[in-house]
């Protein structure tokens, strides 16, 4: 019996393989020759300094930071660690540029800067890629395809909206905020940038931009570029450092409008921070999404959902799909594709165009997903990863997936922001809404199903502000995205992008 | 027949479980009435009934949530003589019958927004791609809201009418000291199709209450119109323990809002689908 089986297995694979087509069982891994992306494309400066009032300068205290590619170790490039004093002249820039300057300015000429902005970043988006995957870990082909071409429409997007927020639907006459404190992650570093500068200058706000600590570059090429479109000094300021920068810029009083994109935790401090002062507040955090695949979904269709759902970035995606609820009935199947799935994923080198996986950002992040998945064994539920070689130098983790997870594990509640996959399953549409919404966050969820009804059901009552049917991960500049419960509010993109930056 | 002032929790009428009440004195001074004065527990059994109460509410037909807040406008005017009584005696107030007239003219015009505010807040958005993308506008939950200190039926329906029009519930905390028309306006709310737990009313001390409300891990959104300034930091940091949405505006009761209040109360959904063949 076995031994018909394993040749009926053989024959199939065989006549895949004749076809061409989908992969059989055991798919072969297809070699490929290297294919890396030049990394002379980008001159990465030995130093970075501060951009201030139009001009980049060393920290007041002359104090730096190494920022490191995470796939090799090396150190890129030192970076002026902004202090107080640095945080303050950024905020005085912003509010003099902001009150002589940019406030002033018809909407119609803000425009033109942002235009200016969206096409340098195209011209200039092979350099932008190679720096993000440098800083970042990225593969190349997530940072010239998904990152920078978004960040460029999103600055395209929003200048538009500059000389008509009259007819954004806010009623007569919105105002600008002022200044705009704004901090980002490093998980999309200079798309996270353009999301927080390009509809607050839009609306006529100035800002300082405080990078995550580990990816400082790409904004700071953006801070170049923004000084060759002649955007006024002191429009834009980028103040890099670690988390005390943050922290002094978002308790700074000359700040009118605090935004931040990160994790809860410190959502929660930054929240509570912010509280009394009346400044305005939008939060985008964590999450903890579910991807709900039904046993009518077209199964290769939610696979690919699926992978794209939780590997795309390494997982390093607040709204990735990190809970995979799969019906009861194809659950065997699903998991089985999956795997085959996964082992033809390339992890490496994230400047070779071929690779999948790219690497961790850091190794603090690298060792809190190597702690919550070693909880995820020690509370009982079954580990698998692909057969992977992983660099030797570097900060690595492979696609990994957990099956037999119950709801109370913590690899089910807390957010790896990793490539982990943890498998729940369900019986019924309605136990599927349960398991979904269990859960503090409400940034995403993911549906798979053929069933049109079903989808705009389950649309309705799953409680998460991005909501992705029979697709995944997908973004743009004119598509609202934020948080319902714990994973944040406001919204960043499209029209209801501009209220977090308008005085409505 | 002089009338008992209780709680509205869960569409039922209870005194506080703590046994506590306090006196309600006139503009003049004179004793008017003793009000429950609820408790903590009181406050988290009002936020179980609205949780419980928020999966129909917000599930509700839009059309069904308007008829309802229409009945409630319907049922306010066949009580206006007793409001205004209670405004008047309370308030001070010389045209007591005016501020009613328009308490329910602003509950008529948030609960025509019921079927509106999904065409005004919602959008399609033009993708860069073969896809179908749709954002709607969603309550954001069980929402707390500590009520003006002052207007005590004119201020108190224009910050729950806006709450629950859109498929929120509510626990209202009333004016400590003008408690009255607010346990009046939930006999109105429980004659009126609203179903129980929707809204519930506590009547107390908001320096007791409002700190059990702004940390409780149930609650979405807090409105914190009703507290002073000086009160709202520490209640905003209690708010952060769960990212609360957090609002307050004291507007002159007497003019027209905008629907900034009813929109502060929201969530936006954004769906995506492929468009394909």
């Amino acid at each position: 019996m076995a031994k018909a089986s394993r040749a009926a297995e053989a024959a199939g694979q065989a006549a895949a393989l004749a076809r061409g087509s989908e992969p059989g069982p055991a798919a072969p891994v297809w070699q490929y020759a290297p294919a890396p992306e030049s990394r002379d494309v980008v001159s990465v400066e030995p130093e970075y300094g501060l951009f201030v009032a139009g001009a980049f300068r060393p920290a007041a205290d002359g104090r730096t930071f190494a920022t490191v590619n995470p796939a090799t170790e090396e150190p890129l490039a030192q970076v002026a660690a902004a202090g107080p004093a640095d945080v303050d002249a950024a905020v005085a820039a912003a509010r003099s540029a902001y009150e002589q300057v940019w406030g002033p300015m018809p909407g119609s000429e803000r425009a033109k800067y942002l235009y200016r902005v969206a096409r340098q970043l195209q011209e200039r988006s092979r350099e932008f890629a190679v720096l993000e995957s440098l800083d970042n870990g990225k593969p190349i082909k997530e940072s010239r395809d998904v990152d920078i071409p978004l960040a460029a429409a999103h600055f395209f997007y929003y200048a538009g909206w500059a000389d008509k927020l009259e007819y954004a639907g806010f009623g007569p006459g919105p105002r600008p905020l002022g200044v705009a404190g704004q901090v980002i992650p490093w998980n999309f570093p200079l798309l996270m940038a353009a999301w927080k500068l390009a509809p607050a200058l839009a609306a006529g706000n100035t800002c300082v931009l405080k990078p995550a600590e580990t990816t400082p570059l790409t904004a700071l090429l953006l801070a170049e570029v923004c000084q060759q479109a002649g955007l006024p000094p002191g429009v834009v300021n980028v103040v890099t450092g670690a988390g005390d920068t943050g922290a002094a810029l978002v308790s700074h009083p000359g700040v009118n409008k605090v935004a931040f994109t990160g994790s809860t935790e410190v959502g929660k401090e930054i929240a509570a921070a912010v509280a009394g002062t009346g400044k305005k507040l939008t939060l985008e955090l964590g999450g903890k999404a579910a991807n709900i695949v039904f046993d009518d979904a077209p199964i290769e269709q939610a696979v690919e959902g699926i992978v794209n759902g939780i590997f795309f970035n390494q997982g390093h995606v607040c709204c990735a799909g990190s809970r995979l609820l799969v019906q009861e009935s194809v659950a065997d199947t699903v998991v089985e594709r999956l795997r085959q799935r996964l082992t033809t994923l390339r992890l490496g080198d994230p400047l070779d165009k071929n690779t999948d996986i790219g690497a961790i950002n850091s190794s603090q992040q690298l060792a809190r997903i190597s702690e919550l998945t070693q909880a995820g064994e020690a509370e009982g539920a079954e580990r698998w990863s692909p057969p992977c070689q992983l660099p030797d130098r570097g900060y690595w983790f492979p696609p990994t997936v957990f099956t037999g997870v119950s709801q109370s594990h913590r690899i089910a509640r807390e957010e790896i922001f990793g490539p982990v996959l943890s498998v729940l399953t369900f019986r019924t549409p309605d136990e599927a809404v349960t398991k979904a919404n269990n859960t503090p966050y409400g940034l995403s969820a993911g549906i798979w199903t053929d069933k049109g009804s079903r989808i705009l059901w389950l649309a309705q009552k799953l409680r998460a502000g991005v909501v992705w049917a029979n697709t995944y991960n997908r973004f743009d500049p004119a598509s609202p995205f934020g948080g319902y419960k714990e994973s944040g509010y406001g919204r960043e993109g499209g029209r209801h992008g501009l209220a977090a930056y308008l005085d409505v | 027949m002089r009338k008992t002032y209780k709680l509205y929790i869960g569409g039922a009428f209870p005194r506080s479980e703590s046994g506590r009440s306090y006196p309600v004195h006139a503009s003049d001074g004179t004793l008017l009435a003793y009000a429950a004065q609820g408790s903590r527990k009181d406050a988290r059994d009002a936020v179980v009934a609205a949780r419980k109460a928020f999966g129909s509410w917000s599930g509700a037909t839009a059309y069904n949530r308007g008829q309802i807040l229409y009945r409630v406008a319907e049922m306010l005017e066949g009580r206006a003589a007793q409001f205004a009584a209670e405004v008047s005696a309370t308030e001070g107030t010389a045209d007591a019958e005016a501020e009613v007239a328009a308490a329910i003219d602003r509950w008529v015009w948030y609960a025509g927004w019921s079927d509106k505010v999904a065409q005004v807040a919602g959008a399609a958005n033009p993708v860069a791609g073969p896809y179908f993308n749709f954002s709607v506008p969603e309550p954001a939950g069980v929402v707390a809201i500590i009520a003006p200190a002052e207007s005590s039926l004119l201020g108190l329906v224009s910050v729950i009418a806006p709450v629950i029009v859109t498929g929120n519930t509510a626990v209202v905390v009333a004016s400590e000291r003008q408690p009255l028309p607010a346990v009046s306006l939930a006999e109105v709310l429980a004659t009126s199709d609203l179903p129980a737990g929707v809204v519930n009313v506590l009547t107390g001390r908001p320096a007791e209450l409002a700190p059990v409300l702004a940390g409780h891990m149930d609650v979405n959104a807090i409105d914190l119109t009703g507290i002073d300034p000086a009160g709202r930091q520490a209640l905003e940091q209690l708010a952060a323990g769960n990212i609360k949405r957090v609002f307050y505006r004291n507007e002159p009761w007497a003019t027209m809002p905008g629907p900034q209040r009813l929109l502060s109360f929201l969530e936006i959904k954004t769906v995506w689908h492929p468009a394909g063949t």
